[in-house]
């Protein structure tokens, strides 16, 4: 089989995008995890984590970014095909839709892809601009240290009950992706034992779940307490 | 005991052929003997409708036993009506209450042109059969039983697969209206058993391309089809076509 018919199918393409979206998981749970520092009560934490990542990895960093950059942009474009396509497949829609009980893991979460990954997608360039690309203010470590103060950029963000309000918004809105996403990445590279796909079917919710969870915690985190001074 | 007589109003889908745009049309068939199946109950509306001098709804349908794959219809919008693991002629009037309204309409998809009524061309999936779900055929006697060893589990799950009929009900009720499950069935069938493994690069290549040129949809995991299918054939058909793919992809 040639590459480009592999990649052209209605196979390949799907196949693409459940490796990507397996790898771009992936980044959500560093991500989280490093962002879990902003609940410190000491702000050097994060500001170190921050510095580290950004200052201590030298290029390293730079080339991760490019190649998740690459694999988000991949499963982005591959999902508006496949969705156009899809929509092409049925020009004249059905009156009524009751959906089957039974087998069918048809859900909010798996009928909204597109909606769900657009969303994020003008949220990632937001989000950009708000943190990465904020305003930066500089700052004197306990350790004497002088480096970018991310932490107040963030506090600053989230005292405005809006900006709350968006993130949760998002973030609960990209939680539906994950409770389909997860499990259906598997069965799109066929990855499928009964008993595999039934663990990846829980997994797959309890992961989207705790991941909405803990990112919806922050802002909501920073807003009560006002974050540490 | 006296079996109580259903009313039900019907909005059918009404469309003269290919070209016409069709629209739906209010019937009402009273009296209905709820041990029916629903073709009958259509039958007797259509005899009615013809003693009007009205032109009856057409509607696929062949055995009425729900092993030919002939008959299908969105009834209430599920493939095949309010019962899972049967097919439109297998659903019996007894699923309805009294007043009940039902909404009939054709399967829905680009390369499934509606005919007439509720008649759809489901040629596509001959086509996608055409371009690979076969084996060719090999001649001379019948070998010893024992010449070449299938595992059991292997065998039942072909057998599995190859209880697909062809209805096309999981192409109507994607709602990516996609045959995904109808064609890993066939690439399944074929790839679990020696007689197909020879050939099994090229059929998933050939039929999935087929597949794809018909305008189908790409798939997904919603698994609706796997919830309307009279057979109840599982997406673990698609998901052993797709790694037939990767397979055939380093052939």
């Amino acid at each position: 089989m040639r590459f480009s018919t592999f990649s052209t199918s209605s196979l390949g393409k799907k196949i693409y995008m459940g490796v990507m979206g397996l790898i771009l998981s992936s980044f959500l749970i560093v991500h989280l995890l490093g962002n879990l520092a902003l609940l410190s009560g000491d702000k050097d934490h994060f500001n170190a984590y921050s510095h580290f990542l950004t200052q201590s990895t030298g290029n390293v960093i730079y080339v991760i970014e490019l190649i998740f950059g690459i694999f988000f942009l991949i499963h982005l474009l591959y999902g508006i095909v496949v969705t156009w396509g899809n929509w092409k497949a049925r020009p004249i829609g059905y009156k009524m839709v009751t959906n089957a009980k039974g087998a069918s893991k048809k859900s909010f979460g798996s009928t909204t892809m597109i909606y769900s990954g657009i969303l994020l997608l003008i949220f990632f360039v937001i989000h950009l601009l708000n943190f990465k690309y904020g305003e930066e203010i500089m700052y004197v470590t306990k350790d004497g240290a002088q480096i970018r103060d991310l932490y107040i950029t963030v506090v600053h963000f989230f005292t405005n009950i809006w900006n709350v309000v968006f993130y949760v918004v998002v973030i609960v809105f990209f939680g539906f992706h994950l409770s389909h996403g997860v499990w259906s990445a598997f069965q799109s590279i066929g990855v499928n034992a009964p008993r595999f796909i039934r663990f990846m079917q829980v997994f797959g919710s309890v992961f989207a779940f705790i991941l909405t969870l803990a990112f919806v915690y922050i802002p909501i985190f920073i807003y009560i307490t006002g974050g540490a001074q | 005991m006296e079996k109580k007589m259903l009313n039900i109003k019907l909005k059918v889908w009404r469309q003269e052929n290919k070209d016409d745009k069709g629209a739906f049309k209010d019937y009402e068939a009273k009296g209905v003997n709820p041990d029916m199946s629903f073709l009958e109950m259509l039958d007797e509306l259509n005899e009615e409708l013809i003693l009007k001098d009205e032109i009856p709804i057409e509607f696929d349908n062949d055995c009425r036993e729900g092993i030919c794959g002939m008959c299908g219809m969105v009834i209430n919008g599920t493939a095949h009506g309010p019962k899972s693991g049967s097919t439109t002629c297998e659903i019996r009037m007894r699923h309805f209450k009294d007043g009940d309204t039902i909404v009939m309409e054709p399967w829905r998809a680009k390369p499934f042109p509606v005919l007439k009524d509720l008649v759809v061309d489901k040629y596509a999936f001959d086509r996608i059969m055409a371009a690979g779900g076969y084996t060719s055929v090999r001649t001379g006697g019948v070998p010893e039983a024992r010449t070449s060893l299938v595992p059991r589990d292997d065998a039942e799950e072909a057998m599995d697969m190859a209880a697909c009929i062809g209805c096309g009900a999981c192409v109507a009720s994607c709602p990516n209206a996609s045959a995904s499950l109808f064609v890993g069935a066939k690439v399944s069938q074929f790839a679990l058993l020696p007689q197909g493994r020879p050939e099994a690069a090229k059929r998933v290549e050939a039929m999935v391309a087929q597949m794809d040129e018909e305008g189908f949809g790409a798939c997904s995991n919603h698994a609706e089809c796997e919830a309307v299918c009279p057979k109840e054939i599982s997406i673990k058909g698609i998901a052993r076509m797709r790694r037939e793919y990767w397979a055939a992809s380093i052939k």
